[in-house]
């Protein structure tokens, strides 16, 4: 108690280096909650908001075992919200309150669900290249210092490589079929891929986080790093399923073993960023009519509790006499 | 129109009831996904469809493999048309609101298990194995509607109202899930089917039970609409149709 908050956050960032968890009953600087809260609570978000593009093709896929997989995958995602808004209950920070600044239109998501699913093949892109950039990220985020968060990541990221895998297959499927499918493809290829580079965030230096996000062990590597890795796995597996990267710079440096792509636009990044890409204002209006439907029956579930709560009271007091 | 044709012909006509009520109850509930009034409806609701989706893939894989040409389970769900679908009349009833839903599910749940119970029982072995894997997964989706209809019902006024409302109009589909026709009777006698009329009083006591929890009273003179089974549907299900077919049926021989 005694102790000065410099000794406190000196012990912490000790622990940090030595490899320990942080558990959400032990001492923690404010910015590494808050810090925390901002990563988790994005990181929730991405999750509900991303049911809505899949969402949409469910009533709408070609085969039903398709749907069963997309069912499945939607259900997935929304497992991954409920763990990631309890562990920003174990911060302290109740749901319904990072859920409101959501439907405010404040709080920030994965921008790459702000642009439209268009056809069956932006299913697949979704699956193969959203989860696949998803896993690249997370994938080190289950040794993140916040041991509440760092399990969650474990649990999600054996079911996003499930997604990721039958994405690939889905996608495999239709380059294998009719020409009609290959070009449906190609189409969802060249409107996802950069979206999609875009997804690790700003380049490492306009990446105002990150650093300390760093040296706090909530973050493993930087943006670039992963983005690469990204591309690095990725490029090859298009080239195996016959598809073309959209991008005429993008070659093999052979020395380094490392695609390079061209130029990212990061004028079209911060538009969608601010609110003005295709699906902002649908997405979150979607989930602002889906919230406000739902209000009577949260309340008529609410009340319903309270009553039968209330009669088992009352149950038990004339039991006791 | 089912009594001069071969055993085999009767069986899958019978099958494809079950797997179409499953099926076109799967696609309704796909409807919910990500937009339920919580999240953990969403989880909810998506399980139950997954659930039905599995079990409307085993009785249409069942019914196709009884047919010449044998049909396969995507060309049942994707190339027939309304009047070709046996699904019962309450299935295809629109989501309507959340009240809608869940009285509509637990109309169809407090049903499925009977129906279910009766048909694991079955003579058939495969008919008989189905529905006893299917009968486990019905019994929680039976226990959920339940529970909702009872906060619904006993929640508020406003919800009270939606959840009676509701009732009037599934109500006049229940006729048809205990109606035997000539078909269900071959069926009966056949040691396969189930005495659908016969469950009918247990069916009711239940309702009754939970209606009687959740302070809803069960219509006094419903509708005994009963065509759907026969294939004659409403306007909805010509709707639902085309978005659940629109894509396989426009690419066709294509494979997914
Ligand atoms: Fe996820
Ligand atoms: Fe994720
Ligand atoms: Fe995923």
């Amino acid at each position: 108690m005694s102790e000065p908050v410099e000794g406190r956050e000196a012990a912490f960032q000790q622990r940090i280096e030595r490899g320990e968890k942080i558990e959400s009953q032990d001492w923690m600087p404010e910015g590494y909650r808050k810090a925390l809260v901002r990563q988790i609570s994005q990181h929730a978000h991405s999750e509900y908001v991303g049911m809505l593009p899949e969402g949409f093709w469910l009533t709408r896929a070609p085969s039903l075992h398709r749907k069963c997989v997309l069912l499945a995958k939607v259900q997935d995602e929304a497992g991954h919200a409920q763990y990631l808004y309890s562990a920003l209950e174990s911060l302290g920070v109740e749901r319904d309150t990072v859920y409101q600044e959501l439907l405010a239109g404040r709080a920030k998501y994965l921008n790459i669900f702000n642009y439209p699913a268009l056809s069956w093949a932006d299913v697949g892109m979704i699956g193969w290249l959203t989860d696949g950039a998803a896993i690249v990220n997370q994938v080190p985020l289950s040794r993140s210092s916040y041991g509440p968060y760092a399990r969650a990541m474990v649990r999600i990221c054996q079911e996003e490589s499930f997604h990721h895998r039958q994405g690939f297959d889905l996608v495999h499927r239709l380059v294998e079929g009719t020409a009609r499918q290959r070009q449906m493809a190609q189409d969802a290829l060249d409107r996802w891929w950069w979206p999609t580079l875009m997804v690790f965030g700003p380049p490492d230096e306009h990446s105002p986080h990150s650093r300390q996000s760093m040296q706090w062990g909530i973050k493993l590597y930087s943006n670039d790093t992963l983005r690469q890795k990204f591309i690095d796995q990725t490029v090859p597996q298009i080239h195996h399923l016959g598809l073309r990267v959209p991008d005429a710079d993008l070659r093999l440096n052979e020395a380094s073993g490392h695609y390079e792509i061209g130029p990212i636009d990061w004028v079209e990044f911060q538009r969608v960023i601010q609110g003005e890409g295709p699906c902002n204002r649908e997405r979150i209006s979607s989930r602002q009519r889906s919230w406000e439907q739902g209000a009577w029956v949260r309340e008529a579930a609410a009340c319903h509790a309270d009553k039968a709560s209330t009669a088992a009271a009352l149950a038990g007091d004339e039991h006791a006499q | 129109m089912t009594t001069h044709r071969t055993p085999g012909a009767q069986l899958s006509e019978y099958l494809l009831r079950l797997g179409d009520s499953t099926l076109i109850l799967a696609q309704q509930l796909c409807g919910w996904c990500g937009h339920a009034p919580t999240l953990e409806e969403d989880v909810a609701l998506s399980n139950v469809a997954l659930d039905l989706l599995g079990q409307s893939r085993l009785w249409l894989d069942y019914a196709g493999s009884q047919m010449t040409p044998r049909q396969s389970e995507d060309q049942l769900a994707y190339q027939r048309d309304a009047e070709q679908f046996r699904n019962v009349l309450l299935v295809e009833q629109p989501n309507g609101n959340f009240a809608d839903t869940q009285v509509r599910q637990f109309l169809f749940d407090s049903w499925h298990c009977l129906l279910l119970r009766e048909l694991s029982r079955s003579s058939d072995a495969q008919v008989s194995a189905i529905a006893s894997k299917a009968r486990k997964e019905v019994a929680y989706h039976l226990q959920r509607s339940s529970e909702w209809v009872v906060r619904l019902g006993d929640g508020t006024a406003r919800s009270h109202a939606y959840a009676q409302q509701a009732l009037a109009h599934c109500a006049d589909h229940v006729h048809e899930l205990f109606a035997m026709d000539g078909l269900d009777q071959a069926m009966l006698h056949a040691g396969i089917g189930a005495d659908l009329a016969a469950l009918k009083p247990e069916w009711f006591s239940y309702v009754q039970q939970v209606l009687a929890a959740a302070r809803l009273s069960y219509p006094q003179n419903p509708l005994n609409l009963d065509a759907g089974k026969r294939g004659q549907h409403g306007e909805h299900l010509v709707g639902l149709l085309m978005e659940m077919q629109y894509l396989a049926r426009s690419n066709p021989g294509a494979q997914w």
